[in-house]
């Protein structure tokens, strides 16, 4: 499945409502380690396919959601199931860790 | 442009540089500070040496080594690595271009031990200014260090903070700053869900929103997480060939964890500098 582009618009409906869990990336684009974790994000979305939603979100242009979930550090993962917070990683995460989070 | 900079010139350090320079690659080695085996009095448990060798000797006999070779081994301290879409930039006192980074860094604690720091990572600890700055604008915050790293953190959070401080933690500060610093030894941190207040060993306490460390080579993987590094508690986290999580990153040593023993660092450095050639043969 494709990674979402998700605002503080679509927050609710793609991550809140979703029937799927939701891994979210917040992130930023001066900020070296996101484009760590970047590549890492894309290829959860390509192995867990239809399994989870998978989404970015870009802090500094959605500061509200930013500061809505605490985020003081980027890269932030979130997991989201059944529109509740599951689980959070600070920093570049392993996707073995994340992937075993989400099952 | 080197093909290789290697960040560390101890026994891992070295011999990593020692394979890649003798295979044809321009090798710099850049240190700063001291190693653990220049601080160890006696090594008797190492190969080839009939009454054993102190450690001051050996490392320095390594560096003599590497530069007889012809690799430029420099001290200077590493502020930064920044990875570009081709290459690698090594910021110190000068600037460095690589296809290739080796981090032989030694067993430094990435954390500094001080009680609240696990607590609130992520929650106002941070250990990177340019990724989390942000998050402070208007803000008070505190920069834990000592030496030009924590400096250059320092000038980054000056333009979106109110106020920065630098918490030296009972060492000096290396450079002249234009900010304020407070020397005394750090007891704990605390704060209520988020970080608020730094309480010192004479009992005094600052309030702050945020802390960013940054205690540079002193504390060997900061700039690694910097870069995206994926780290294993305190260490490196490597795969059998010694490279990072980042292609064209490598680590070996006590970096990555396990016996703080020079063999282990030579094997590792040895397996480093080769795996280093060979992502340069493929680039």
């Amino acid at each position: 499945m494709s990674v979402l582009k998700i605002t503080g618009e679509n927050f609710e409906n793609e991550v809140l409502n979703s029937s799927k869990p939701v891994i979210v990336d917040f992130y930023a684009d001066w900020c070296g380690p996101c484009k760590m974790m970047s590549p890492v994000i894309d290829k959860i979305a390509e192995e867990l396919g239809e399994e989870v939603k998978v989404g970015k979100i870009n802090s500094d242009e959605n500061m509200e959601l930013a500061e809505k979930y605490g985020i003081m550090s980027i890269p932030t993962i979130m997991i989201f199931k059944n529109g509740n917070l599951d689980k959070t990683f600070v920093g570049v995460t392993d996707k073995t860790s994340i992937i075993e989070a989400i099952k | 442009m080197y093909d290789v900079v290697i960040v560390g010139a101890g026994p891992a350090g070295i011999s990593a540089g020692l394979y890649a320079k003798r295979s044809g690659l321009n090798v710099l080695v850049l240190y700063h500070g001291q190693s653990n085996l220049e601080k160890a009095s006696k090594i008797d448990n190492y190969y080839g040496f009939t009454n054993g060798i102190d450690g001051e000797t050996l490392y320095k006999t390594g560096i003599a080594q590497a530069k007889n070779l012809g690799i430029d081994v420099i001290e200077e301290e590493v502020t930064g690595i920044t990875k570009l879409d081709t290459h690698f930039v090594i910021e110190a006192n000068n600037e460095y271009s690589a296809n290739a980074v080796i981090l032989s860094t030694g067993n430094k604690k990435l954390r500094p031990e001080i009680n609240g720091i696990a607590e609130f990572e992520g929650k106002g600890i941070s250990y990177c200014a340019i990724c989390d700055g942000f998050f402070y604008r208007g803000k008070n915050v505190t920069v834990i260090g000592n030496s030009k790293f924590a400096l250059n953190e320092a000038k980054v959070l000056k333009n979106i903070a109110s106020k920065v401080t630098i918490l030296t933690n009972g060492e000096t500060l290396q450079e002249t700053s234009e900010f304020e610093v407070i020397k005394e030894k750090i007891r704990a941190i605390h704060g209520n869900g988020t970080v608020d207040s730094v309480e010192f060993s004479d009992g005094s306490v600052i309030s702050t929103s945020g802390i960013f460390i940054a205690l540079g080579e002193a504390g060997s993987a900061d700039f690694a997480k910097r870069l995206g590094i994926i780290l294993n508690g305190d260490n490196i986290a490597v795969d059998k060939n010694m490279q990072t999580n980042i292609p064209g990153v490598f680590a070996c040593g006590d970096a990555t964890g396990g016996l703080l023993q020079v063999s282990k660092a030579v094997y590792e450095g040895t397996l480093a500098g080769l795996s280093a050639i060979n992502y340069i043969k493929n680039k």
